[in-house]
């Protein structure tokens, strides 16, 4: 008789019993929250469909020409194009303004903390065993508690989003920061600027390519949470997925996963292409 | 001259528990010894200089040897572990915060030695980041970037990027950055040392003219011993965080305080550091032109010459004669002044050795070194300029 000895070390009650307890002391707080990100959701979304469409085309057309080239321009505008044309322009507008959202707060919340811990060694060490856990921790694990704080919809699928996404921010921030070349953090520091100054017009502006490409990450990991995030009640390109999984539609099933697939294209794209303009903006002029 | 910085038993030690270490370096235990035994790394210990208002000077060592430490020490970019380093009167090692970035900003200025530039700013905005920081206008800040930048020779690169520089116009905007806060005091550490040699020799030069126009105290690291002798008024030489011997490039060269400096200036270009003031000689015979021949010719009988140089009353150099012209003026019934040789070879007190070294091959005098106004400050022998050139040691 080899089983494992009868000790039971409750960790799943007591996770459980901190989200109640959260659920029940903060309960204003969340509210607070929820009304925010509902109301950037909205806003969002509202702006996109009070936009005529043409002019959306001709939008992503001009970041396409702007960021990349002409060709690049037409291939994006293109791509949205055939997305409207499967009868999944809402959806896509949804999707957008979610995982727009979502990038967004990741880059309020993560830019800070990527910035705090390269100043601080100990956060550091602190932080990053949280990173990896967010980033392995299987989804739905924590989508259980998101749904505990807020009610089904975008809301929780945004938050749910944020804990996957918002990783590789704050790692590229703190890396980018580190890894400006000590013997002009010096020269900063030698002429008597403050720790401020340091940070704001030396390391920050060094760092910027490589935040950028965080930025670009993280914006991906957004854009992958949809599906599942639409678990939570979110709408959107992912909803659709999820309808046609429970209809075994398959043609509802390709267009809206090529649409999300279109939609990865041309942020990363745009994106990058954002991030080497700053690493081109200190070299070719 | 006045002491501009002085360093007093200054020390830094890194590690865990840098104080520990203390004790044991003050027993005079190897660096190996006290990291075995406490985690401490020595890097700079009980150095005491004086640096004097407007020279130049030159701190030397192999890497490792502490220099670079010290050097951060000058501007707390390390903050010493003990000692202390008074400049005008004050103890910079206590200075925090506000007193700590006014005295950065306002007295003491670094070059680096890979540049240190911003790269995400042009030429212009790295020059103008130490105004910048002090809040002044930018208008103000702009006018002075672009005269230090001119006064480096890099008007008209103001817009462009550090990237787009060579190496060597790089360190000149690192030159510009450090001028344009006019500190008192310029650290550099070893600034040409990633120059390739020929633009080296350039910049060295370059900055002993600046020196010359600007007289700033000016501490400059390096680990080329002719490098350091070339441009150091004195220097300071280091070894295992410690200051060796401190003195003027002769008087190391003269008087190595130990083997380890013996072996060092062994390698070193003497013929670029002894100047014509070291190896002449006051010469044994002078005559005067209304002295005349016949005193010429007594002159040198009574001294073993085989010629003297002539001057007039106020010493000014007029030529030298030989003693066989003189004997054959006296029995031609010529002057003085039509027999001694108008031409001849001079040199200047400051002139270095390889300016002397070619006149001694054509000349078959001694060298007449002059002064001011062609005074006539002493004599070089042709067979001293060959023995400066080997070390001590050798003709002893």
């Amino acid at each position: 008789m080899s089983g494992f000895p009868d000790i039971s070390i409750p960790l799943g009650n007591i996770a459980d019993f901190v989200v109640n307890f959260l659920d029940k002391n903060l309960e204003p707080v969340f509210d607070f929250i929820f009304w925010m990100t509902s109301t950037t959701i909205t806003t969002f979304d509202d702006i996109l469909n009070f936009l005529p469409w043409w002019l959306l085309l001709v939008f992503i057309f001009a970041l396409g020409y702007f960021f990349q080239n002409a060709t690049s321009g037409l291939l994006y505008a293109f791509l949205i194009f055939l997305v409207g044309s499967f009868g999944l322009w809402e959806e896509l507008m949804i999707t957008v303004a979610i995982v727009l959202t979502a990038v967004i707060i990741s880059l309020i919340i993560g830019i800070p903390i990527g910035i705090w811990m390269a100043m601080n060694r100990a956060s550091s060490v602190v932080i990053r065993p949280i990173l990896d856990a967010m980033q392995t921790m299987p989804s739905f694990v924590y989508l259980i508690p998101v749904i505990f704080f807020f009610p089904l919809g975008n809301v929780p699928a945004v938050f749910a989003t944020i804990i996957y996404a918002v990783p590789p921010v704050i790692r590229l921030t703190e890396l980018g920061i580190r890894n400006v070349d000590q013997e002009v953090v010096e020269s900063a520091e030698s002429f008597g600027s403050s720790r401020m100054q340091i940070l704001t017009k030396v390391q920050l502006p060094q760092a910027v390519p490589t935040i950028m490409a965080g930025v670009n990450q993280t914006t991906m990991m957004a854009l992958a949470m949809v599906v599942i995030a639409s678990m939570v009640g979110a709408g959107g390109l992912g909803e659709q997925v999820l309808v046609a999984i429970n209809r075994i539609d398959i043609a509802l099933g390709f267009e809206a996963g090529i649409s999300i697939v279109f939609l990865a294209i041309i942020i990363d794209r745009i994106t990058s292409g954002i991030g080497n303009r700053f690493q081109r903006d200190k070299g070719d002029q | 001259m006045s002491v501009k910085m002085k360093l007093e038993n200054v020390s830094k030690i890194f590690g865990p528990k840098p104080k520990t270490a203390i004790p044991l370096v003050e027993q005079g235990k190897s660096k190996e010894d006290i990291l075995a035994e406490t985690g401490n790394t020595v890097g700079v210990y009980n150095a005491s200089i004086d640096i004097n208002e407007g020279e130049l000077f030159v701190i030397m060592g192999l890497s490792g040897s502490g220099k670079s430490t010290l050097i951060r020490c000058l501007n707390l970019l390390n903050k010493p572990t003990t000692g202390s380093i008074v400049v005008d009167g004050e103890d910079v090692v206590q200075y925090k915060g506000e007193a700590l970035k006014e005295y950065r900003q306002k007295k003491i200025a670094m070059v680096f030695q890979h540049f240190g530039l911003f790269s995400h700013r042009t030429v212009l905005g790295n020059v103008e980041y130490g105004l910048e920081i002090r809040g002044v206008s930018a208008e103000e800040r702009q006018e002075i970037a672009r005269q230090n930048l001119e006064s480096v020779g890099l008007k008209g690169w103001e817009d462009k990027y550090p990237d787009e520089l060579s190496g060597g116009m790089q360190q000149r905007v690192g030159l510009a950055r450090a001028l344009a806060n006019d500190p008192d005091i310029l650290l550099m550490d070893e600034p040409f040392s990633a120059l390739d040699p020929l633009i080296r020799r350039e910049m060295q030069l370059e900055l002993l003219d600046l020196q010359e126009r600007l007289q700033k105290t000016i501490v400059f690291i390096t680990h080329d011993i002719n490098e350091a002798f070339k441009i150091g008024d004195r220097v300071a030489v280091m070894k295992d965080g410690k200051v060796v011997q401190t003195g003027t490039p002769e008087e190391i060269l003269e008087e190595p305080a130990n083997d380890y400096i013996s072996e060092f200036i062994k390698d070193i270009d003497r013929s670029k550091i002894i100047q014509a003031e070291n190896i002449m000689i006051r010469p044994n015979a002078l005559v005067s032109l209304k002295d005349g021949l016949k005193v010429a010719i007594q002159e040198m009988e009574s001294n073993g010459l085989s010629s003297v140089y002539v001057t007039d009353r106020k010493r000014q150099l007029q030529g030298i004669v030989t003693i066989d012209d003189a004997i054959q003026g006296v029995k031609e019934k010529n002057s003085l002044e039509d027999v001694m040789i108008k031409d001849v070879a001079t040199v200047k007190k400051e002139d270095y050795l390889e300016e002397i070294i070619p006149k001694a091959v054509e000349s078959t005098y001694p060298i007449a070194v002059v002064g001011e106004s062609n005074r006539l400050e002493g004599i070089i022998l042709r067979v001293h300029v060959l023995s400066s050139l080997v070390a001590e040691d050798i003709d002893e």
